[in-house]
């Protein structure tokens, strides 16, 4: 069973390593959590990604979320706002694309295309 | 939605937008009842927002004229043998209290308690919140207050902390509910 006693543990470990992070400049991961994200699916995929970023132990990455960001149809969607290019919005997304979000986008700078909102419009009107 | 840990994340998600610093939510099951009970701090609801609540053409939103939120948790309750009760007032908070008839055959399952909880935590760094969880004589309690205190200064969201979480809130439900999807 864990105890609080581990925690201190932890934060004595944490404390040793020196990673208070560094604030300010850094990658945001947003996810839309209204009832309309959370109805479709957003909280596996917002775990999803909390783990993914400190798995890779990502410390210039935050994760957060928002409300509804008006397209309801098109929930999970995750945002990802870095400082060097624009907003990517990716929509539908599952725990598993989470994953390669954070590994392609976000560790290696590749935003995953098949994924993104443009993307998705493009292969709509196709049809 | 599909089970109630997914109605109690909409719902403190309410409590998160109207400004709140602390949520506490509360889990009971005895005596055939399980209790939910969520309350805020937060800017709270006027007299005529609390009546109209419930009504599903009724949001504080601006990209659409519907909220889903609380008409479906009502309904959830309502369709098994309970209810759902919203007080408020404004600048003081809200409370939302869900009772539903255990074994009553139309009550959706608790669902994953641990990643609701979990993700408030980890994704609100400026929020505190309170999950108390019981069934008959067993209790479990977990407070991000008495977490950062003890973390002083070590951010929540640090990789071994969350990891922690994770599992701190996954054995203590377990213990409560029994490990059986309740």
């Amino acid at each position: 069973m864990k105890s609080l006693k581990e925690l201190e543990e932890i934060r004595n470990k944490a404390l040793c390593q020196i990673d208070l992070r560094k604030k300010g400049e850094g990658i945001r991961i947003v996810v839309g959590m209204a009832t309309c994200g959370i109805a479709a699916g957003a909280r596996p995929v917002l775990s999803a990604l909390v783990e993914e970023v400190s798995r890779r132990k990502l410390s210039n990455v935050t994760v957060s979320q928002t409300g509804c960001i008006g397209a309801c149809r098109l929930e999970p969607i995750v945002e990802v706002y870095s400082p060097s290019s624009e907003k990517v919005t990716y929509v539908k997304v599952s725990p598993q694309m989470a994953g390669r979000i954070v590994a392609e986008h976000i560790v290696n700078g590749n935003p995953v295309t098949e994924f993104t909102i443009g993307y998705h419009e493009q292969q709509q009107q196709g049809r | 939605m599909r089970d109630l840990s997914l109605h109690i994340l909409d719902i403190a998600e309410n409590s998160l937008s109207a400004g709140s610093s602390l949520v506490t939510i509360d889990i009971k099951a005895q005596s055939d009842v399980l209790t939910i009970r969520i309350c805020d701090n937060g800017r709270g609801m006027s007299e005529y927002m609390m009546e109209r609540v419930k009504s599903p053409f009724v949001t504080t939103r601006k990209t659409r004229d519907i909220g889903l939120g609380i008409p479906l948790f009502a309904l959830n309750c309502e369709n098994s043998g309970g209810g759902l009760k919203v007080t408020s007032a404004p600048k003081e908070g809200t409370q939302i209290l869900a009772t539903l008839g255990l074994s009553h055959i139309d009550r959706p399952p608790l669902g994953d308690i641990a990643q609701t909880a979990a993700v408030l935590a980890l994704t609100n760094e400026n929020a505190d919140f309170v999950l108390t969880a019981s069934r008959d004589e067993n209790k479990f309690s977990f407070d991000t207050r008495i977490i950062k205190e003890t973390l002083g200064g070590v951010p929540i969201s640090q990789p071994q902390v969350s990891a922690f979480i994770h599992q701190y809130l996954q054995e203590g439900l377990k213990q409560v509910f029994g490990g059986k999807e309740i």
